[in-house]
């Protein structure tokens, strides 16, 4: 019988995949998808945790969460053409202009 | 089914999103109107946006002392969330006037640029008003989204590039944080309104050393401390700032800041507040590493605009010497602070981005040698903020901190209030050596670049205003604030 505890334990393990990502990979896009990971994950404990508690207000939050992340998906695909377009790379590693 | 829609509609109360849809109409409506503009022409959509600016504030301040609760008390336009309004509209009011000529000399003179600090005001406002963590996250997702893009405005900088996609990446980042901690929360008490969290959790006391509970605390407060810029996840502030254009650095510093303030300090004292010797510890020993790291790395750095960033650091440290306080004067002292530091900082930022050549290649330190003999009223000026920043009297700075550290003592955080005044001591060297460039080296250049644009000096000239009529009188404001907290 899978439980609740099965969803967050699965979803759990997704948002820590997703947070190791962002810290250890260094293309902006990888990254990019291991935050799209990790706001999946919340999506996951939401909808596990509305169906347990038979309360819709976490579902509706996975409908505003998913349209918000379409919306940074356009802007941050955006943003990285164009940083793109200037340094030919999206390294994370080339981005070193602002140092102290 | 009718029923239910009727059910539905009663709860709806535009009255409590009335000024934030006023600005939003007042963006799309630039938007539109931008499309007939030839183009380079800036200057209607400099004066529409500001009088969209100040219908929303005559709103605003219409509803003052009258709470109005919508959508199911998912929004409550109440003083609390009018205060801090009035605080995003200056911000995004100065900003606005400073920008004009900085977009046509760098080469950007977009109109686009414009609705788009009105809509990251539009979900500042959503922030501070929201009740509900859907409203809050909506807020805060409209609010970063604009900024991300102000950010990285100009497309043909690297640097800029650079900010923008950095801000982004991280932000979005602390965003998944936010969100888990909001599910877990979530999964704890069964319901997403903060008042029914708070509820709940105080009925419930077996839940408080729940392990998924202090998961949701901790992971929530991450993502907020992350848009406050407070140490140790301040790492993307002087990159950000630095980079992004001028003007919509002294927005990011002053604005979403109090925003992020506004709904981190409303989801605390609604939710937790039966967990407060927990978090005003955590905060404790967060706003001491805040306060050292922002004026200890600003000592080490050359240009302004990054100096200013480790300084806006700082003060975010000083800010929350106020929610460690947790009363009533260190609540309304945030407030003060906050509407202090949109003046003085935006008129700092101001003072450089007039200062700057074309490129931003002047401001270093270097650049400004002699700076305030060759232009005296910018000089004036940008001593003044100075001064404030400091917290000299008789400015709002020193007024500002007065009150928080007030607040500090009062709850009995005596070492706190001592670490806070010793840092502002340290304060005085990065902030001085300014002045000392200005004032006591021989000018290197003769600063022929700088012109006065009206609009840039209608915006330093109310910053000026700010800055002396919260350090004199500020009495005032602080009632009104202390009228604005729970």
């Amino acid at each position: 019988m899978i439980s609740v505890y099965h969803y967050m334990g699965v979803a759990g393990i997704l948002f820590a995949m997703g947070t190791y990502g962002v810290l250890t990979r260094r293309n902006a896009i990888v990254i990019f998808m291991c935050v799209e990971l990790m706001l999946n994950s919340v999506n996951l404990t939401f909808i596990s945790l509305s169906a347990h508690l038979q309360n819709m207000d976490g579902q509706i939050f996975v409908f505003f969460i998913m349209a918000v992340a379409a919306a940074e998906a356009a802007v941050g695909l955006a943003l990285m053409i164009t940083f793109y377009r200037n340094r030919a790379s999206i390294d994370v590693d080339d981005m070193n202009m602002l140092k102290w | 089914m009718e029923n239910l829609v009727e059910i539905a509609l009663q709860n709806v109360n535009m009255a409590a999103i009335l000024p934030s849809v006023i600005l939003t109409c007042f963006g799309m409506g630039l938007l539109l109107i931008n499309v007939f503009l030839p183009r380079g022409t800036t200057r209607p959509a400099v004066w529409i946006s500001i009088i969209g600016l100040v219908v929303t504030g005559f709103f605003v301040f219409s509803g003052w002392g009258d709470p109005q609760y919508g959508f199911n008390d998912a929004v409550a336009m109440d003083n609390y969330a009018a205060f801090f309004s009035i605080i995003f509209l200056f911000a995004a009011g100065l900003t606005i006037l400073i920008s004009d000529n900085y977009l046509h000399r760098e080469g950007y003179p977009v109109n686009e640029y414009y609705p788009l600090i009105l809509f990251a005001t539009a979900g500042a406002m959503w922030m501070a008003s929201g009740t509900d963590m859907m409203t809050i996250f909506l807020g805060l997702e409209v609010m970063s989204i604009s900024l991300y893009v102000l950010a990285g405005f100009f497309r043909g900088q690297v640097r800029s590039n650079e900010a923008g996609l950095k801000y982004f990446l991280l932000g979005a980042f602390s965003t998944g944080f936010l969100l888990y901690g909001m599910a877990l929360i979530y999964g704890v008490t069964g319901s997403t309104k903060l008042t029914e969290i708070g509820v709940y959790l105080s009925a419930h006391s077996s839940l408080l050393d729940n392990p998924m509970t202090l998961a949701g605390l901790v992971l929530l407060s991450i993502g907020f401390l992350f848009k406050l810029g407070a140490a140790p996840f301040h790492m993307w502030v002087p990159d950000v700032y630095q980079g992004a254009p001028t003007p919509i650095t002294a927005f990011m510093s002053a604005g979403p800041k109090a925003a992020a303030f506004a709904a981190f300090l409303r989801i605390m004292e609604y939710c937790f507040f039966t967990l407060k010797p927990e978090w005003t510890a955590m905060l404790w020993v967060l706003a001491v590493m805040t306060m050292i790291i922002g004026n200890v790395i600003a000592i080490k750095q050359t240009n302004i605009k990054r100096m200013l960033a480790y300084s806006s650091i700082a003060h975010a440290g000083y800010a929350m010497v106020g929610m460690v306080a947790a009363n009533e004067i260190g609540y309304s002292g945030i407030l003060f602070y906050m509407l202090a530091y949109t003046f003085m900082n935006i008129g700092a930022f101001a003072v450089l981005t007039l200062a700057g050549k074309k490129g931003e290649d002047n401001l270093t330190l270097e650049g400004f040698s002699g700076f305030g003999f060759k232009r005296p009223y910018l000089g004036v000026a940008m001593t003044i903020f100075l001064f404030s920043l400091m917290g000299l009297p008789p400015t709002a700075g020193f007024t500002g901190k007065f009150y928080i550290f007030a607040g500090a003592i009062d709850a009995g955080y005596i070492w706190l209030a001592i670490i806070g005044v010793l840092n502002s001591a340290v304060s005085l060297y990065y902030y001085l050596r300014v002045m000392v460039y200005m004032y006591f080296r021989d000018p290197v250049e003769d600063y022929s670049w700088v012109s006065l644009p009206a609009a840039a000096v209608i915006s330093i000239v109310i910053a000026i205003i700010g800055v002396f009529y919260l350090g004199i009188i500020p009495g005032d404001v602080m009632e009104l604030a202390k009228l604005a907290v729970f």
